[in-house]
């Protein structure tokens, strides 16, 4: 005799203490401490910063330990706790021109004012597993003497190319309107810059790679240059109403990528070169990126280029680059489905009872919602149990 | 979502200790004025039936697929004297509609029923109860794809269009497909409808059979897609109809067998697979409506 | 042929991606049941010209006026989006090169042919079909075919569903994309020989774009030269071919005649 199936409820917290188990591994090993990550795995923290779209690295760090090192889980639990957060107000915009840097390369000049700063790159290490880092207590290298310093005049390679009238000029548009605040309104197409900029802010890294990589090899191609590369510290600063003037308020890390594109002109306007921005929390390169290029690839519809690969597609690129959006939508198929199973299952012991075979050329048919569950095969020929009537 | 150790231990047989209000959440756990922000685009959904409109939707602490959607609508709606209904497949117990009531529990301490007639919202994915609704209830609907014409036409700015001027022919061209290939329309759950004479609309992945109760339902249904971003709505007392042709009508399922534990002849039912032999069995998708039909059938008070 | 005013009237219609390539001033009138062919070399622009014509891409400068049916002659630039969404479902038709751009490949036939059917209301599935099998049989596709989809068709016969699908509704005007030139060149004369009899039996106008001369011989009244963006002549067909006026005309002419 069948008894419809209880305790749903005590699954669920079984299921917390078996993950609370899994997460802390090996009870005789020290625990991680959430500064130790914040330390220690900085990249880490800074991808999760970034598409967890809010910049606290203690915060960050903590979801990547809850999340037991999955990134995309931890960006997750850094966006759920966000929407809780009050909104004071909005900053000024950061000026990456002031920037504190750590970092900062050019690859469209051989020399530039204030020269090329390598700081801590991966980019010229010889990727050799170093056993050393097996064993603990290491002392870490001492950094090169500093000498004389950065150079304080750094002007950003975009602003030299700008004033030259070579660059395209990237001031507000007329009436200097709002940004688009995709966190407040919902995405609408055509989608203005801002709206663009911040959606691959917050999107994976992967999917803005992947995307990035394939207008390099022919998919859109726009055949770019590093103008500049910037790793380094921004501070933050708040207009205050009551003062009258703007403070400020903390410091950001921040990774900005400017790609500068060639552009054939159009009538009424000389060639130049045409930009792609890439900015992201925390020190993150392959992001920032792989960002200018998507956005530079975006950008064919108005600079009245063709717009026929994939990553020229604002809307095949904006609906499909969150990964906490398509983390949730593919993994819902693990959720119960069978009573649309059912409905299906019914439906093709029905077409099968009486079988008429598939007419050439013609897609074998798929519920009109589209969703991917199309009718399968099945191994059971017994007459259906079901039978349809008019609905009344 | 949550600690463990924020729940004590339970042994196996003892039912788990009840979820407390979490104060450090505000009720609903949206702020206030996203909640307006919802209410008014669930407004504009009630005078526009049918019509998808977009809302500036949040993280949930729920996954995106999760009932996000659903969850937004009945976080922006419920007030304190609300008794909330969650269902998954039609059940109360399964996986998913349990851990939303306990989301619900600690961060709004409303009131919770399994009865269908008690509740004020029942959230639901996947199944309309089968005890008839009434006045003054709200059925909240969890959306996977709000957009009926998605797999005719992958662009939103398009869809949008052909919404706005009601180009629904490729609708039909599948039904008519159907017929010819199969001399039936293939389509059996999220069936698209015709709301109020105007908007083509899915229903969410519902089974047809459940169609007919949003025809002219004295219930207000209002319908979520958190990860899409969209609400819709079919306000009481509404022509819902769903597509088909003249020579074509719309038909639901009926079993040739009734329900094993409650005998019901009228509700959906779900296939039970019991051993290796492939024996089967068939009962009630709705667990509520047939214990309530067993325990009158023994007489005994609910 | 001469009614009292034209169906499509272009004046000094321009459209260009880069202020050079594309049509450029190009003015002219059509009358109902006329056809008009718009003859030129591969990048002529007289392609740009049809997207132009029956606005695929607004113009840059010039007008196209339509005599429609509820709003009288206008000048389609006042139209809305909508309205002229719906005059494109319902009283144009557009014809493309290859039939995969204008067909559902994977649908059936009759679904293909149908549809501007359903799209405008029809809801019977019997007299669906039957129009649409009606309609195959029109276009001298074998109506057994009606369930199976364009994919397993050959290439002459899915340009003739194409069509088919265009005319169910009862077009007055179908543009038409070099309609025969994927085709064997065995295939493009019968084809050219169902649309000439479809265009005089069913009173269409239709402007076709085109490369090969011998298609404005046997379809169009009067036809448009096109080199560069421009039109360099244009008048009735037979005198364009057998009196050609401007010398790339003359050109034209003489090299086909080579062949």
């Amino acid at each position: 005799m069948y008894v419809a199936v209880k305790g749903g409820e005590q699954a669920i917290l079984n299921s917390y203490r078996l993950l609370d188990e899994y997460r802390r591994g090996d009870p005789t090993l020290p625990e991680l401490s959430v500064a130790q990550i914040a330390s220690q795995m900085p990249l880490a923290v800074a991808r999760v910063m970034a598409e967890g779209a809010l910049y606290d690295p203690q915060l960050a760090a903590l979801a990547v330990k809850q999340a037991a090192g999955d990134l995309i889980e931890a960006a997750f639990l850094l966006r759920a706790y966000r929407t809780t957060l009050p909104r004071f107000g909005a900053t000024l915009p950061i000026d990456t021109s002031a920037m504190h840097l750590q970092r900062r390369i050019s690859a469209t000049f051989k020399d530039v004012p204030g020269g090329q700063v390598l700081g801590p790159t991966y980019d010229y290490t010889q990727r050799l597993l170093d056993f050393s880092l097996l064993a603990e207590g290491r002392e870490p290298a001492s950094p090169p003497s500093s000498g004389q310093g950065l150079d304080p005049h750094m002007p950003r390679i975009t602003d030299l190319l700008r004033d030259e009238a070579l660059l395209e000029d990237d001031a507000s548009a007329a009436g200097d309107p709002e940004p688009v605040d995709l966190t407040r309104e919902p995405l609408e197409l055509p989608a203005a810059r801002s709206a663009r900029l911040q959606n691959l802010a917050r999107a994976d890294e992967g999917f803005l790679l992947s995307m990035g990589y394939s207008t390099q090899r022919g998919y859109g191609n726009t055949h770019p240059f590093v103008a500049e590369i910037r790793y380094g510290t921004v501070e933050v600063e708040m207009h205050i109403e009551e003062l009258g003037f703007a403070v400020t308020v903390g410091c950001l890390e921040v990774t900005e990528c400017q790609m500068v594109n060639q552009f054939a002109g159009r009538p009424g306007q000389a060639p130049c070169f045409t930009r792609g921005y890439g900015l992201v929390f925390g020190y993150g390169e392959r992001k920032a990126m792989s960002m200018a290029l998507v956005d530079r690839a975006m950008r064919v519809g108005e600079l009245g280029e063709p717009a026929d690969a994939p990553a020229n597609d604002q809307e095949f690129v904006l609906y499909h680059s969150d990964n906490v959006e398509a983390s949730g939508f593919v993994q819902h198929l693990k959720l119960p489905h069978y009573v649309d199973f059912q409905s299906n299952l019914d439906l093709l012991r029905r077409l099968r009872a009486g079988t008429c075979p598939l007419k050439a050329g013609v897609v074998p048919p798929a519920n009109a919602s589209g969703d991917g569950h199309a009718v399968a095969s099945a191994d059971d020929s017994a007459a259906s149990p079901t039978k349809e009537v008019l609905a009344s | 979502m949550t600690s463990p150790t924020a729940h004590r231990p339970t042994t196996a047989n003892s039912p788990p200790a009840p979820v407390v209000r979490d104060p450090n959440y505000n009720f609903g756990y949206l702020d206030e004025s996203t909640k307006r922000m919802l209410r008014r685009a669930l407004l504009k959904a009630v005078a526009i039936p049918g019509y998808q409109v977009p809302f500036g939707g949040r993280e949930m602490p729920l996954p995106y697929g999760w009932g996000t959607g659903g969850i937004q609508v009945t976080a922006s709606i419920l007030g304190p004297d609300d008794v909330l209904k969650v269902i998954d497949q039609g059940s109360d117990d399964t996986t998913n509609a349990v851990n939303i009531r306990r989301f619900f529990a600690r961060v709004a301490g409303v009131a919770t029923t399994t009865r269908t007639r008690e509740a004020t919202i029942i959230q639901s994915r996947h199944r309309i109860p089968e005890s008839p609704l009434r006045e003054g209830q709200i059925m909240v609907f969890q959306v996977p794809i709000p957009e009926p014409l998605r797999w005719l036409e992958p662009s939103e700015a398009e869809t949008r269009t052909m919404h706005a001027l009601a180009e629904y022919g490729g609708m039909h061209v599948k039904l008519y497909e159907d017929i010819a290939q199969h001399g039936r329309i293939a389509t059996t759950y999220d069936y698209p409808v015709i709301v109020n004479g105007r908007y083509m609309m899915r229903p969410s992945p519902i089974p047809k059979f459940d169609n007919p109760k949003l025809d002219m339902s004295p219930a207000l249904m209002l319908f979520g897609a958190g990860r899409e971003k969209r609400v819709y709505a079919v306000p009481p007392y509404t022509r819902v109809e769903s597509l088909d042709f003249d020579d074509h009508p719309f038909a639901v399922e009926q079993w040739d067998a009734a329900c094993a534990l409650c005998g019901a002849r009228d509700s959906y039912l779900d296939e039970i697979i019991l051993d290796d032999r492939g024996t089967r069995q068939h009962v009630c998708s709705d667990t509520e409506y047939c214990t309530e039909r067993q325990l009158a059938a023994q007489g005994g008070k609910p | 042929m001469t009614a009292a005013r034209p169906l499509l009237s272009a004046r000094t219609l321009t459209r260009t991606w880069d202020g050079v390539h594309g049509c450029r001033d190009v003015s002219f009138d059509l009358y109902p049941g006329e056809v008009l062919c718009i003859v030129g070399e591969s990048g002529s622009g007289k392609s740009t010209l049809l997207q132009a014509l029956s606005w695929q891409t607004p113009p840059e400068s010039g007008s196209v006026w339509y005599d429609t049916r509820e709003h009288g002659f206008v000048d389609l630039a006042i139209l809305d989006d909508a309205q002229r969404r719906l005059l494109a479902r319902t009283d144009w038709g557009y014809v493309y090169q290859h039939a995969r751009d204008g067909l559902r490949m994977h649908v059936s036939a009759g679904a293909n042919v149908a549809e501007r059917l359903m799209a405008v209301g029809g809801r019977h599935y019997g007299q669906l079909r039957s129009s649409a099998s009606h309609w195959l049989q029109r276009m001298e596709i074998d109506p057994i075919r009606l369930d199976d989809a364009p994919s397993s068709f050959s290439g002459g016969m899915q340009q003739r569903l194409q069509i088919a699908r265009n005319l169910v509704t009862h077009p007055r005007l179908v543009f038409m994309d070099e309609p025969t030139a994927s085709l064997d060149v065995s295939v493009q004369a019968r084809l050219l020989d169902l649309l000439r009899g479809l265009v005089s039996d069913l009173g269409l106008a239709a402007i076709v774009v085109t490369h090969d001369l011998a298609v404005a011989r046997l379809l169009a009244h009067r036809t448009l030269v096109m080199r560069a963006g421009q039109v360099v002549e244009a008048g009735l067909t037979d005198q364009i071919l057998d009196d050609p006026q401007h010398a790339y005309t003359q050109l034209l002419v003489s090299s086909i005649l080579q062949h």
